[in-house]
């Protein structure tokens, strides 16, 4: 076994390790923990499948925004009480069985491809030249599957309404419960305030360089939102009412803008979503910096929660 | 060379892996340390992967994960219960 | 030259991996909780710092190298504020869930 070999096996049995804790832990906590820990190494997985914008986007929102999400609704869940049935061994085998199933089928699926793999690599690099980009990912996100995109990024928005729905009436327009203790630790506020400056600069040029490099505009854009995430915690500004204009307008300016761009596909190069020829790379990064502002907007938004306060006059 | 260092990158990775037993031993708080070095450790593996193979990105990689790598810690140790007490009439 | 900059860098290296093996010998086998993260903040510090050390004459330019350095710094920055917040839970012997 050569070391290659050695080391992919250590990593897919530390992972498959990990999966089982997450599933078996007995406390939320320590499944969060060992979901996050399973994230990690799953960005490492991608690194070594040679994968890098999967693996930078895994580590940012597979690993740490869920994570944190995961942690925050376990606090809130906590005071409620448990259910009166928990599940019984019938129900929790069925489980088993069918997620067993899936998994061997797609084992399966991946052990039996023919050799060499069917793949559109090949073709996706082809076209690049006339997208004006260097990266073949963002290539297909923004200009071959773009109306895909947009819908993803519609979800997005729509998961926002969908969490701020869960409010009782009278807090509609109020702002989300603060993300960190009233008296936060000192070394949190240091963090925020030297982390937070570098972290947009770093976020801003993940996003920029992701036209020719591993990058785009959702890696860049979750490193954004962990950056206000961050300031939040430590108490330095607190989550906007869910009424004000601004923030709305930053949610919806990502897939408003996109669908706009489609809707100027006819007039301008001929079809829905066809960007002009000679102009396609401004026209993309365009896009992509309002993809970035919705998705630094978003992602804190989901992690505050529904509002829990009254809107003041 | 560029054996040694894959060599040393997968030796890191399989260390600090090694240290995830804590996960599943020990307090929650040992579980979140056990997490931070897997960070750090995976940081590091991504760095001598990167030098020693020279594919594009993967120090990008490395720089986005020492970006959040304390965040998810931070913020686990900050929705503790406890220290949130005046704050906890959130689900009212 | 070149093989003093090799050695240089497989020295920095080991020494990084050694103390990445430190940190994980300290969290499985330090008795209390205080105490590993005591070894785990050596090991982040040192261990990282070490790593990149020996990486930075391997960079492909001065401003390679000063990205390394930057990442560093980031990962100090960020450890040792999780540090700070574990250990003051810890002696407040709060319990994090």
């Amino acid at each position: 076994m050569t070391l290659f070999e050695a080391l992919d096996f250590s990593l897919a049995a530390i992972v498959l390790g990990l999966a089982a804790r997450t599933i078996s832990a007995r406390r939320v906590f320590g499944a969060v923990v060992a979901y996050v820990a399973y994230g990690l190494l799953l960005a490492i997985v991608w690194v070594r499948l040679y994968a890098p914008d999967v693996a930078l986007t895994e580590a940012a929102i597979g690993s740490g925004v869920t994570g944190v999400l995961l942690i925050s609704a376990s606090t809130r869940l906590g005071p409620l009480p448990a259910p009166d049935a928990p599940p019984g061994a019938a129900l929790k085998a069925g489980a088993a069985a069918l997620s067993a199933l899936v998994a061997g089928i797609v084992a399966a699926a991946v052990l039996y491809l023919p050799d060499p793999a069917p793949s559109l690599a090949p073709e996706a690099d082809a076209h690049l030249a006339e997208t004006g980009l260097g990266n073949a990912v963002t290539a297909v996100l923004i200009a071959y599957r773009s109306f895909d995109t947009m819908l993803e990024k519609v979800v997005l928005v729509l998961a926002v309404a969908g969490v701020w729905s869960v409010a009782p009436d009278r807090f509609w327009g109020g702002a989300p419960a603060p993300l960190g203790p009233a008296a936060p630790d000192a070394a949190l506020v240091f963090l925020a305030r030297v982390i937070a400056p570098i972290g947009a600069v770093i976020g801003v040029q993940m996003f920029w360089v992701g036209a020719d490099e591993p990058g785009g505009a959702f890696q860049g854009g979750a490193i954004l939102a962990a950056m206000w995430m961050i300031v939040m915690m430590a108490r330095l500004t607190e989550p906007p009412r869910i009424s004000s204009g601004w923030l709305r307008l930053a949610l919806i300016a990502g897939p408003g803008v996109f669908l706009l761009a489609g809707l100027a596909g006819p007039v301008m190069a001929g079809s829905f979503f066809a960007f002009p020829p000679g102009f396609t790379k401004p026209v993309i990064l365009f896009i992509e910096a309002f993809m970035v502002l919705s998705i630094a907007v978003t992602l804190p938004l989901l992690v505050a929660g529904p509002p829990n306060r009254e809107a003041r006059r | 060379m560029n054996d040694a260092l894959l060599a040393a990158a997968g030796i890191t990775l399989l260390t600090v892996g090694a240290g995830l037993a804590r996960v599943l031993s020990g307090r929650e708080v040992d579980g979140l340390m056990a997490v931070q070095l897997l960070g750090t450790g995976g940081i590091a593996a991504l760095l001598l992967a990167a030098s020693a193979t020279g594919v594009a990105g993967v120090e990008n990689v490395a720089l986005g994960l020492a970006l959040l790598a304390s965040f998810a810690s931070v913020a686990f140790v900050n929705a503790s219960p406890t220290r949130r007490g005046s704050d906890r009439d959130e689900n009212r | 030259m070149s093989v003093v900059l090799d050695l240089f860098t497989v020295l920095a290296v080991g020494l990084g991996v050694f103390f990445f093996l430190a940190g994980t010998v300290a969290l499985l086998r330090f008795p209390d909780s205080l105490s590993r993260l005591h070894g785990l903040t050596k090991a982040d510090n040192l261990g990282l710092g070490l790593v990149v050390l020996g990486l930075i004459p391997r960079a492909a330019s001065p401003l390679a190298a000063l990205k390394l350095i930057v990442l560093w710094a980031l990962v100090q920055l960020g450890s040792a504020t999780v540090a700070q917040m574990i250990g003051g839970a810890l002696r407040r012997r709060e319990e994090i869930e």
